[in-house]
């Protein structure tokens, strides 16, 4: 989050072109004979580059409806487009971060970078390996092991991984979610600053009000299961967010009340 | 001091011998020779060339029926993890044959094979193939779907797929399965040179006894299995040392 960016022109320069369409979406997962429906008729247009978040309450089934998004789940009825072309699997032109556990634990940091990159040139790949690891701030760790890392510095190996062969959009399921709450607020100001440098279309899934306000663009509250869009909320606040201003509070609160919680504990 | 404690298990080998070498001269007995006469026996074995000829010869057979082995069950068990329908198909079969002990197989072998080599390798053979097999399938099966889902959303090809994320991913877990395998394979090797062969440690354990009651040959063809046993089972154990396998083992 450290150089702000002209504020407003971030916004307005990304608010043309859409991005993923996903039209009637349902989900309806069958188990043991019985139906359990999961998603219902889900409508959402994305922009490009622009920052989405997904929150809903535990278990509603934004999950789901990140992996139908990326392609990993074909949806019972309804269909995902990205840049007018059908979902029909994943695709390396978008990339899901996995939390932390999605990094291969077999090879090194730099090997994790490299791992999407194998169409390219030696002297190529050991560029953008280089190149993510600083902007991650994996300086001097290059030959470790991601056993030996921290959480958070396997949660931003894998954004780099992610962002290494460079996609145009990344799909992020509860990313900070096992974190510390200090390094979940790291994590949130260095995403910010990678979103902002590289002008990607994220897809955040979270259940943090708070984490949703101070990312998204656009935060879409979804209800409980069978997951609908209850609200899709407008977060016009310019980067760095002040998160103690009287806007931010008013948001937060309107999502607080939507989702039926009192902010008070 | 840490000298000291790593010494600890040879001095209490050591004095485990003293004891035995005590009990035995206190008591002579015809139930255990003692310790020199053991190390006795070995020199004399070693002096005759036996010792190393047997050894040399258990090992060739262990070798021969591990490796066979594991370059089929290996492949073949990753693959019947990877097509599920595979596996429904085939563990009725794995079921059956896995309460057979490998030994219940030396008439057979005996039959097919004749009194030899290629017999004792064929129980090494069966011995082994039914655990890797099913340590490979339960590796593959125990893989996290986020390696998989990783692997699949850069775009892999299935082959890169399995060169890439299945193979490394599974790795650690064939490397304890080879480990336990082999020492299966070391068990069975024994028994099958008992009834199967002419050579070897296990032939030398029923050889010494039928030829005149040799206990010193048979304890000290015993010590040989056991020390061999070891040596192969440390030289797997370093395996689990590699730095880029310790993901596998440790929580830490």
């Amino acid at each position: 989050m450290s150089q702000a960016t002209a504020p407003a022109a971030s916004t307005t320069a990304r608010a043309v072109k859409t991005k993923l369409r996903v039209e009637g979406i349902s989900m309806i997962f069958r188990r043991d004979g019985k139906e359990t429906s999961v998603l219902d008729n889900i409508n959402l247009d994305v922009r490009e580059g622009e920052f989405i978040c997904l929150l809903g309450p535990s278990g509603c089934g934004k999950s789901t409806m990140l992996n139908v998004m990326a392609g990993f789940l074909a949806p019972t009825s309804g269909q995902v487009t990205i840049d007018g072309e059908a979902v029909t699997g994943p695709d390396p032109r978008r990339i899901f971060v996995f939390q932390e556990r999605g990094v291969f634990p077999w090879l090194t940091v730099e090997g994790n970078i490299g791992f999407g990159l194998f169409k390219l040139t030696n002297e190529e790949r050991d560029r953008r390996i280089a190149y993510y690891i600083k902007l991650v701030g994996l300086q001097g760790f290059e030959k470790a092991y991601p056993q030996e890392l921290s959480g958070g510095m396997k949660q931003r190996l894998e954004v780099a991984r992610a962002l290494a062969v460079n996609p145009d959009m990344l799909f992020l399921d509860e990313p900070f979610g096992a974190l510390d709450s200090i390094t979940r607020l790291i994590m949130r100001g260095e995403l910010l600053r990678i979103w902002e440098a590289e002008k990607k279309t994220i897809i955040f899934v979270t259940h943090d009000i708070e984490e949703s306000v101070q990312l998204a663009d656009r935060v879409v509250v979804m209800s409980a299961r069978p997951a609908k869009i209850q609200q899709i909320v407008e977060i016009d606040i310019p980067h760095p967010r002040d998160i103690s201003s009287p806007r931010y509070l008013e948001l937060r609160d309107g999502i607080f009340e939507q989702i039926g919680l009192a902010h008070k504990v | 001091m840490t000298l000291l404690v790593r010494l600890r298990p040879y001095a209490f080998v050591l004095l485990l011998l003293l004891v035995w070498y005590i009990a035995v001269a206190r008591q002579p007995t015809h139930l255990l020779p003692d310790p020199i006469a053991v190390l006795a026996a070995l020199v004399e074995l070693a002096q005759r060339g036996l010792l190393f000829k047997y050894i040399v010869a258990s090992l060739f057979r262990v070798t021969w029926g591990f490796l066979l082995a594991a370059f089929t069950a290996i492949p073949l068990g990753l693959a019947i993890g990877w097509y599920r329908r595979a596996e429904m198909a085939f563990n009725p079969l794995i079921q059956i044959f896995r309460p057979i002990s490998p030994l219940a197989w030396i008439p057979i072998s005996i039959l097919w094979f004749g009194v030899g080599d290629v017999a004792a390798i064929f129980l090494i053979f069966l011995a082994s193939f039914l655990p890797l097999i099913l340590t490979a399938i339960n590796a593959v099966e125990s893989i996290p779907a986020v390696y998989i889902n990783a692997g699949r959303n850069f775009g892999l090809s299935t082959p890169a797929l399995v060169y890439r994320v299945l193979y490394p991913a599974v790795v650690p877990q064939l490397i304890i399965g080879l480990r336990i395998t082999l020492g299966i394979a070391w068990l069975v090797v024994v028994a099958a040179e008992m009834i199967a062969v002419n050579s070897g440690l296990g032939f030398l354990i029923v050889d010494a006894r039928n030829a005149g009651n040799r206990y010193d040959l048979v304890v000290a063809g015993m010590i040989m299995i056991g020390v061999i046993g070891l040596m192969l089972d440390t030289g797997m154990r370093s395996l689990e040392k590699i730095r880029s396998l310790r993901w596998g083992y440790s929580e830490d």
